[in-house]
């Protein structure tokens, strides 16, 4: 499972990438035809890009520091005034977006060269990339799972390094949860850290653009690229922006880290705890405090999501009508046009959280839903502030399972929606996060085999490692608080640089 | 809460979504099932609780009133299903 570094051709993180090509080791020519050829190779069984661009590494991003050319890939919601941009739904099929994105902008400035778009959950509603409209992703540490979701293709394309970083967005943990998932790192900003503006709106007083990559220290390098005020972003926060990377000396001695025991009961997976469990004991041996606090409100928090998110998303998918861009169905009266073009152009999930938000929205309902819902964020978001008076940083499991088997929740949306059950409150509460590797679990490989008599044993034996994520919560814009936890465990763990054997 | 037949089909027409009758009932069953899980949060006595709709902040923010170049038309009309070179062209209204 171990990567033998030596006989790689090229450093495998972004940062190392970015100073080999400043020093002129190799080119963005030689450098972006390495990743190709791995896309070539690997995609077509992986499914993680939705459009792969043509890129020659000719450009002159070479000069554009700190980036010198490093290639990157991006979830097809940030819309790219040179890639289609499709949000994974038949309703932007072939869209051309006519300007980029702030954070598109900020990384092309920064010098990166783009690889492509990623495959994702249709409008970012899922959590295992099965909503996307073209393609299913799958999991790289076994292909009959999913990758998580919605930022599926994010995380599965950094898993099997067809990527050496990628950007995604989370909603309710459709960064980390990927990221779990998979294997790698995933970052969720502090809400208004990063310019949302061309992130195409799923729930806007919720999402946010992050990183997803190898390591800690990568994803606060591409944090101090996309971070900071954006005039055209009018929630994105005038504050000011540390140099994370600067802040990443390996030392946590001291550190308090809140354990919440809501997040540690019925529901978690008993090995994934244990991963869990056992990376505190190493974060306690390097001289951290843990502290159990508590969250009182947590299981409030799914159901508050699922009435807060589908009334802002009702609201913002009102602008897919058939008019200005996007697929259109032609009938006699504008009217009829809408009701077909979005009747034809919108997948399951989508219909049922635009009707979802559009119920809990209407008159009669309003009260008993949408208000109750932002009443209980409210308590949900003090939980937070309350335990932050007694701890630096919280640490919790990213979810309770490891990846889950293709096809097995798609029947059952409240299951579905409970593989986000540790990572939506953070959203609700605006607090940044972050999703580490923090071990493996085994688990079996086909269906029939959990079904015979000796199902444990036999799944042991045919079993694949999955990846397990511990998330660490900061305080608001504290991105560097957690930053700081990750990367100290991670110089004390190699998890994080295994790669599945067939991508190796 | 239990969602009707007619309750999906008077919502889809607010969200101005065609469905199909085949999907009425599915929808009508999943709609019923998350209202019923969503609606814990009434358990709670959230009287005097403040709402938040937002969790940062928001100032309003000045700036000069100076003319700006917007995209490109041809740009913009290139997504565009059915366009005339300057007006998006759609059916009729009504």
């Amino acid at each position: 499972m171990a990567r033998d570094t030596a006989a790689e051709p090229f450093p495998f993180l972004l940062r190392e990438i970015a100073s080999g090509l400043a020093q002129g080791l190799f080119s963005p020519k030689e450098i972006t035809a390495h990743y190709r050829e791995r896309i070539d190779r690997y995609d077509g069984d992986l499914g993680c890009f939705l459009h792969v661009a043509e890129v020659s590494g000719d450009t002159d991003t070479s000069e554009c520091a700190p980036l010198h050319g490093a290639p990157i890939a991006l979830k097809d919601l940030l819309v790219t005034s040179d890639m289609p941009t499709t949000c994974a739904s038949r309703i932007l099929e072939g869209y051309r977006p006519p300007y980029d994105a702030t954070a598109v902008k900020r990384l092309r400035e920064a010098g990166a060269c783009f690889l492509g778009k990623l495959n994702m959950d249709e409008f970012a509603m899922g959590s295992s990339n099965e909503n996307s409209a073209f393609h299913p992703c799958r999991n790289p540490w076994d292909r009959d799972r999913v990758p998580g979701g919605s930022s599926g293709g994010s995380a599965a394309a950094v898993a099997a390094r067809l990527v050496p970083a990628s950007l995604g967005s989370d909603t309710g943990g459709s960064i980390r949860q990927p990221a779990s998932f998979c294997g790698v790192t995933g970052l969720k900003p502090t809400y208004g850290r990063v310019s949302r503006y061309g992130l195409v709106a799923f729930a806007s007083s919720l999402d946010q653009i992050g990183p997803l990559t190898i390591d800690a220290a990568d994803a606060a390098f591409l944090l101090e690229i996309l971070a900071g005020h954006d005039p055209l972003d009018s929630t994105s926060a005038s504050v000011p922006v540390p140099r994370f990377t600067e802040t990443l000396d390996g030392e946590i001695n001291g550190t308090r880290v809140g354990i919440p025991k809501e997040y540690f009961s019925e529901g978690l997976e008993e090995d994934v705890r244990e991963r869990v469990e056992e990376a505190l004991r190493l974060l306690e041996g390097e001289g951290a405090d843990l502290v159990e606090v508590s969250l009182p409100h947590t299981r409030y928090a799914v159901p508050v999501y699922y009435i807060v998110a589908p009334a802002e998303a009702s609201s913002n998918l009102a602008r897919f009508d058939g008019v200005r861009y996007g697929l259109r169905k032609e009938e006699e009266t504008m009217m009829e046009s809408f009701f077909s073009t979005r009747g034809a152009g919108f997948g399951p999930e989508v219909k049922r959280r635009i009707l979802l938000g559009t119920y809990a929205l209407s008159s009669g309902y309003y009260d008993a839903y949408y208000k109750t819902a932002l009443k209980v964020r409210t308590l949900i978001q003090r939980d937070f502030l309350e335990a932050f008076r007694s701890v630096d940083v919280i640490a919790t499991p990213t979810s309770p399972t490891p990846a889950f088997r293709a096809g097995e929740r798609l029947d059952d949306p409240i299951k579905m929606y409970l593989s986000d059950v540790f990572t939506i409150s953070v959203n609700l509460a605006g607090l940044p996060a972050i999703s580490i590797p923090c071990g493996f679990v085994k688990r079996g490989k086909a269906l029939e085999e959990r079904k015979n008599g000796d199902a444990e044993e036999e799944a042991m034996q045919g079993g694949a490692d999955l990846p397990v994520g511990l998330q660490l919560i900061g305080k608001p814009f504290d991105e560097a608080g957690i930053l700081r936890v990750a990367d100290a465990y991670q110089r004390r763990t190699d998890y994080h640089l295994r790669v599945p054997e067939a991508f190796s | 809460m239990k969602v009707s037949h007619s309750e999906v089909r008077r919502i889809a027409n607010l969200a101005r979504l065609r469905v199909e009758e085949d999907e009425v009932s599915r929808l009508s069953e999943e709609m019923s099932r998350i209202l019923e899980f969503a609606e814990t949060i009434r358990e709670l006595d959230t009287e005097g609780i403040e709402p938040t709709t937002h969790v940062i902040e928001l100032t309003d923010v000045w700036r000069e009133d100076e003319p700006r170049r917007g995209l490109e038309r041809a740009r913009v009309l290139e997504n565009a299903p059915h366009d005339d070179g300057a007006c998006f062209v759609t059916p009729r209204i009504g």
